[in-house]
């Protein structure tokens, strides 16, 4: 059977691991290659690294780094930031990443997402959606919009009419992060992350509100297929080892 | 001891290039025949459709020259789409010829409503003993990503996984140095990186 996968997420700026809490206020966690090796030989069963760098010369250190990173890393790689064409996917694949998420730059051209697909696959397209609670419908259920450019911008489209536009359109796999859950240690989201999950045949990744053992057994329990979280691991507040062992022990299939 | 990555332009090689490197076994990456002529062994790797992979290959005429290095007894691992390119057919996009060293042939995964592509960490179980295991227990975990799976005899089958079905995991062909897996060891962290080591010690 499939394991359910444990996924630490590195945010990088000027080569540099870094974590946002709620977006602003970065703390650095350290150097990217010592990262890898860590989250290698710790249990991650895949790594996440996000470049928030916004300049074109920040670009280029990423690159480098995680070809250098790619090294040290003997699991899946997914990288993400700042991707916005075809070109962008080559240049990350190329440099070591096994798979790219693309998050702003699909809305505002989902072709994008088609165009990875037929290049490179679509096993290593993710996309990223940020999605935010905006109200309440008729049946008492959460109306989710996706946000861009970090979370500040509503573009008013609903969360689960995008998921299903860029799983048609080819992307292997959603990387699902609730704004509102982010940085709070509450729990992830689960009924958005459940409602995805179950609605889509490519696998979800559940992303914000991670604080405590518990939280990942609910969300995989709601559908999701893997769970990631950046400062509960960076802080060794979890260690992922006995976290897996917790997921065993309450029936979840990991890899240990 | 020197490895010949045959590279025949589908998929990144980096990855299992990495690998080898960090268990310091010598490697090339190649295209040239004479590099496959000089090489003591042989990996296919391969990402991306069955018909691109064996037109790229025909066209090279790297097929002809895989098929004679595999007779004369050299030893070859397949890793994923290198992997069902060893079998006679496969049936992705139409029915496509393959290297034809492993009988059988290459057919869509049938998941039972489980989510395709296979893709994630799944685990391993052995039906028989094999140098490339050596050390891999029962139970391991490999990283998969596919569609297509390999449609075989036993005889064949080293190890196999499950998903909706038996999924052959690694197989071999019976009559020449030839192995390949259906997953990435080179993203299976020690387990794979310990198949490398095996295949490298392999003689």
């Amino acid at each position: 059977m499939l394991a359910k996968r444990i996924i630490p997420c590195l945010d990088v700026k000027d080569g540099r691991v870094v974590k946002g809490v709620n977006f602003v206020g970065l703390r650095d966690a350290g150097d990217i290659v010592d990262n890898a090796k860590y989250y290698n030989s710790c249990g991650a069963d895949e790594v996440c690294f996000l470049d928030i760098t916004a300049t074109h010369e920040g670009r280029k250190t990423f690159a480098l780094q995680v070809e250098r990173a790619a090294k040290e890393l003997f699991v899946p790689l997914t990288v993400g930031g700042g991707i916005g064409t075809v070109d962008d996917f080559r240049t990350m694949l190329l440099a070591g990443a096994d798979k790219v998420s693309v998050n702003s730059a699909a809305v505002k051209n989902p072709k994008l997402v088609s165009d990875a697909a037929e290049k490179f696959g679509s096993q290593c397209v993710v996309v990223a959606i940020d999605a935010k609670r905006v109200g309440i419908n008729g049946r008492g259920e959460g109306i989710f919009h996706v946000f861009v450019h970090g979370g500040r911008i509503d573009t008013g489209i609903d969360v689960f009419d995008w998921a299903c536009e860029v799983a048609d359109r080819g992307a292997g796999e959603i990387l699902l992060t609730s704004m509102d859950a982010d940085g709070t240690k509450c729990g992830f989201d689960n009924e958005l992350t459940g409602k995805v999950a179950n609605m889509l045949s490519i696998p979800v990744i559940a992303s914000g509100g991670a604080g405590a053992p518990s939280h990942f057994l609910d969300t995989f329990n709601a559908g999701a297929d893997a769970a990631l979280a950046a400062t509960l691991f960076h802080f060794r507040q979890l260690e992922i080892l006995d976290l897996k062992k917790y997921l065993r022990d309450n029936g979840v299939e990991v890899r240990l | 001891m020197m490895i010949t990555v045959i590279d025949y332009k589908m998929g990144n090689l980096h990855s299992v290039m990495n690998a080898l490197s960090f268990i310091g076994a010598e490697a090339t990456v190649s295209s040239d025949i004479a590099d496959l002529r000089r090489a003591d062994k042989l990996i296919l790797p391969g990402v991306g459709a069955f018909p691109d992979a064996m037109a790229a290959l025909e066209a090279s005429g790297l097929k002809d020259e895989i098929i004679a290095e595999c007779r004369d007894g050299k030893p070859l691992l397949g890793i994923c789409l290198g992997m069902q390119l060893l079998f006679e057919e496969s049936l992705e996009f139409g029915r496509t010829k393959g290297l034809g060293l492993i009988p059988g042939r290459v057919i869509p995964i049938d998941a039972k409503g489980l989510k395709i592509p296979h893709m994630g960490w799944n685990s391993l179980t052995h039906h028989c003993s094999d140098k490339l295991i050596d050390g891999v227990a029962d139970g391991d975990y490999v990283y998969f990503v596919h569609s297509f799976r390999a449609d075989t005899t036993d005889e064949y089958i080293i190890s196999s996984s499950h998903y909706g079905e038996k999924i052959p995991a690694i197989v071999k062909a019976l009559d020449m140095n030839v192995r390949g897996a259906q997953f990435h060891p080179e993203k299976s962290h020690d387990t794979g990186l310990k198949m490398f080591r095996n295949f490298a010690d392999i003689k």
